[in-house]
């Protein structure tokens, strides 16, 4: 999938969206995964927040992280570009195999 | 259209897509087990990819990498799983870092080709991708949301761009 190449950009905030999606995590739970300050992973949650990946919201002292999409259709629009790219596969293989010459 | 069936199933996260081509089996075969020819197919036409091994065993890997417009090479692998040429293939397909070597922190899709050679001659060709588990799912959509975002954010430096000299 050529595009998702391009989403390859960030591991981390990729991997907070991944384990928001399924569960809700606090701050510092996330902030314990990985290799950076508290503070740094902050950053990157409110990045995602603004742009309405995850909501946070807070719990007495704490700040609880979701992933902000409803799972089901997400995995759908997946499973969407799985189609197109294997559509985009299977044209090219109709081309290949037209051309008589190969 | 070639294709001639599209099925998706969110429960067991899988993609099937059924096409049929106007040639035998074999013919349809070697642009899977041909290097030469996967290459003309495997990437779309903005990541050409270059198949650098290819060992169509079962056990035996074939990795790649695509060239993208800005130079950028991701690679990728298969791991093959199962092979009945001319008639079937099972492989892993993930992503590789740098030196060509699997990422296990990325998402992996399994693949299952069958093909069948009708009366008429032409070959029936189904392919079956799934997502081996819910984490890789998530993984890769958080991929496309991540994706989505650069995205968003790359529009706003265009308009800030074209917006900073009008005519």
């Amino acid at each position: 999938m050529d595009r998702i190449f391009h989403a390859l950009a960030d591991a981390t905030r990729r991997d907070i969206v991944a384990r928001t999606l399924r569960d809700e995590h606090s701050v510092s739970a996330l902030a314990r995964l990985y290799p950076m300050s508290f503070a740094a992973v902050q950053k990157h949650v409110a990045v995602l927040q603004g742009a309405e990946l995850v909501t946070k919201r807070r719990r007495g002292r704490e700040q609880l992280v979701s992933g902000n999409v409803d799972t089901i259709s997400k995995a759908a629009h997946v499973l969407d570009q799985l189609e197109t790219l294997w559509r985009g596969r299977i044209d090219r293989i109709g081309e290949i195999l037209a051309d008589k010459a190969t | 259209m070639s294709v001639t069936d599209v099925h998706k199933d969110t429960e067991t996260r899988t993609m099937t897509i059924t096409a049929e081509f106007a040639a035998p089996v074999e013919r349809v075969w070697q642009l899977w087990a041909d290097p030469r020819q996967l290459e003309r197919w495997w990437g779309p036409p903005t990541y050409p990819a270059t198949v650098v091994d290819h060992d169509l065993r079962p056990g035996g890997t074939v990795n790649y990498l695509m060239t993208g417009p800005e130079g950028d090479q991701p690679r990728g692998y298969w791991r093959v799983l199962a092979v009945d040429a001319p008639h079937h293939l099972e492989f892993e397909d993930g992503f590789a870092d740098e030196a060509g070597v699997p990422n296990p922190d990325m998402p992996t899709t399994t693949i299952r080709v069958a093909l069948d050679e009708q009366l008429d001659g032409r070959t029936r060709m189904a392919i079956r991708t799934a997502f081996p588990s819910a984490e890789a799912m998530d993984q890769m959509i958080a991929m496309g949301m991540v994706e989505g975002m650069t995205e968003a954010i790359s529009q706003i430096d265009d308009l800030l761009g074209t917006g900073a000299a009008p005519a």
